[in-house]
């Protein structure tokens, strides 16, 4: 037997290293708000509806930055899987309306979570139809990705105008999620609580499939080694498929989310968020769905607070924000190591 | 007289507009170890990746165990019992040490004897075993490459330039191990521009240049010949060792 100690005989053994800064950034962020605001219970109102901006943008941002890291696809057709998403709640409101006005917790929550369900199988059926289509013609083009995407996206809004319509079609907020927690002067709106510990759920779920599953492990040697992955045997074309899938999926659960958020159906609703949803993946790095989830948060959180404390600055807080990770990180918040 | 393990039949490679294989024969016999020489830009690296199917063979014939890959799918080639260790090896920096490893026993968990013997192959690997990969040095790296590629039995380990860069303890220690390795019964076709480490391993020699093969025999006929060193590599063995 060989001995091939004698490499680390003379050094110290390296530590497994937690990057905190980033994390850092949120409550650094939320402390440096609060003087600015002035009112404690106006920054922990401001605060939880950051949170939950937060989280539906993360939902519909999660599945695009894993695409983008796996499978170095520019989607920009990703919006049409949020609008779709959104609309396949018609498809539960329609027959199921009394659940939404049943003065009953119990079945407005089963309406969310058959809408979520309903949603996540019609994007993902229809993102397997775009990947297969629109997107594996295109594979290592990123100029003709962004045009064939983007024309898929025109495409798919057109075919949700010819379906159900070009007018704004408003949606009922389930009766126990209207209205809003009131904690002397804080303010919580119910829905916003709902969205919070939605997004905080998948994102616990996709740490746990990405960290403590074979499939997640290969997901991430994919995202840094796609080629390697194929030299060990793994069929790295369907995983590609897979996540694709599940990415159009995550994005018609951030529909629906963002739908009843918004209370109003437009087949333009996913491309209006794609510039913050583009923001946040850069700023997390991309492939990163920690850095996803931190850059939601902050972006979002930044919104808020900006809009409140200068009005006027808060169209260009999001550039801002993202001007400033990329100058302190150009890889961005949690880079993923690349080839 | 028996078939060889892998046997390339006048290959043919193009990479974009360059073509860099002209018609190369190669055959690997099964069992021991053989030296595939030349000096950069022969055409070695292309030939393993050929082999592997990462770039596609424009013409010409590969057999493996008597099956022809010429036209598979790279993780079909892998999955016929193929393992490659590129030369930049491919570590996944983000996963620890035990997730690369674990990512490459496809077929379930590593069988715990494989396992101890390949970290007494490579003990280092057991004291960074649940750290990130980036974390390591370059010939630890090396190490969890060459780790990972028999993670499971495999017929043939195809590796490149596995000493490239390392220091001369660590090339030592890694020729010990491919030592051990060869002695457990491991095919291998390993790509090499260190005469030294090569002459010490080899069973077999290959030797390209400009994409085409130059010469191929028994090792100890090319370490005992130095005529035919200075000839085929412009060197002498003294000179390495």
């Amino acid at each position: 037997m060989s001995d091939m100690t004698a490499d680390t005989a003379a050094v110290e053994l390296p530590r497994a290293r937690t990057d905190w800064l980033p994390l850092l950034l949120v409550p650094a962020l939320g402390l440096l708000a609060l003087p600015f605001v002035g009112s404690p219970s106006t920054w922990v109102t401001l605060t939880v509806a950051g949170l939950a901006m937060g989280m539906m943008i993360f939902l519909m941002a999660s599945g695009l930055t894993l695409v983008f890291g796996l499978m170095d696809i520019i989607n920009f057709g990703h919006g049409v899987f949020i609008s779709l998403g959104a609309y396949a709640t018609l498809l539960v409101l329609g027959p199921l309306a009394g659940w939404a006005t049943a003065d009953s917790l119990g079945l407005n929550l089963a309406l969310l979570l058959l809408c979520i369900l309903v949603a996540m199988a019609v994007t993902g059926v229809v993102g397997a139809v775009f990947e297969r289509v629109i997107v594996r013609p295109v594979y290592g083009s990123h100029l003709k990705q962004i045009l064939v995407t983007m024309g898929g996206l025109i495409v798919a809004e057109q075919l949700i105008h010819a379906i159900w319509g070009a007018s704004p079609i408003p949606i009922p907020l389930p009766q126990s999620l209207r209205g809003a927690f009131v904690v002397g002067d804080i303010v919580m709106e119910r829905y916003r609580v709902v969205a919070v510990a939605i997004g905080l759920l998948v994102f616990v779920g996709m740490q746990l499939l990405l960290n403590r599953t074979r499939l997640g492990l290969l997901i991430r040697a994919g995202v840094e080694n796609p080629e390697m992955v194929e030299a060990l045997g793994y069929r790295i074309r369907r995983l590609f498929v897979s996540v694709f899938i599940a990415g159009s999926a995550l994005a018609g659960l951030g529909g629906v989310m963002w739908a009843f958020y918004r209370q109003t159906l437009t087949a333009g609703m996913g491309m209006e968020v794609m510039v913050l949803v583009f923001i946040v993946i850069i700023i997390g790095g991309l492939g990163s769905v920690g850095g996803c989830f931190v850059g939601s948060i902050l972006v979002a959180l930044v919104a808020n607070y900006v809009g409140f404390i200068e009005p006027k600055l808060a169209l260009i807080s999001n550039i801002l924000v993202m001007a400033l990770v990329l100058i302190w990180r150009p890889q961005g918040l949690f880079p993923v190591a690349r080839r | 007289m028996a078939e060889p393990l892998l046997q390339l039949a006048d290959v043919h490679t193009h990479i974009g507009p360059y073509h860099i294989l002209h018609g190369v024969d190669l055959s690997v016999p099964a069992g021991g170890l053989t030296m595939l020489l030349g000096r950069n830009g022969a055409g070695k690296t292309t030939t393993l990746r050929t082999i592997m199917g990462l770039w596609q063979a424009s013409s010409g014939r590969i057999r493996f165990d008597g099956r022809d890959i010429t036209k598979a799918a790279t993780p079909d080639i892998a999955r016929s019992g193929i393992a490659y260790v590129p030369e930049a090896m491919g570590i996944f920096t983000d996963l620890t040490v035990r997730e690369n490893i674990v990512l490459a026993a496809r077929s379930g968990p590593v069988d715990r004897n494989r396992l101890d013997w390949i970290l007494g192959l490579f003990p280092a690997l057991k004291r960074f075993w649940n750290l990130p990969a980036g974390n390591l040095s370059g010939g630890q790296k090396q190490m969890l490459a060459i780790a990972r590629a028999i993670a499971e039995p495999r017929r043939l380990l195809l590796i490149d330039e596995p000493t490239k860069g390392l220091a001369p303890v660590m090339v030592r220690s890694m020729i010990e191990a491919f030592k051990a390795l060869k002695a457990s019964g491991e095919t291998i076709l390993l790509v090499e521009q260190n005469f030294y480490a090569a002459s010490a391993l080899g069973d077999n020699v290959v030797v390209m240049d400009d994409g085409r093969i130059v010469h191929a025999g028994a090792m100890s006929d090319l370490v005992a010949d130095t005529v035919l060193q200075q000839r085929l590599l412009g060197l002498s063995l003294d000179a390495h060792q």
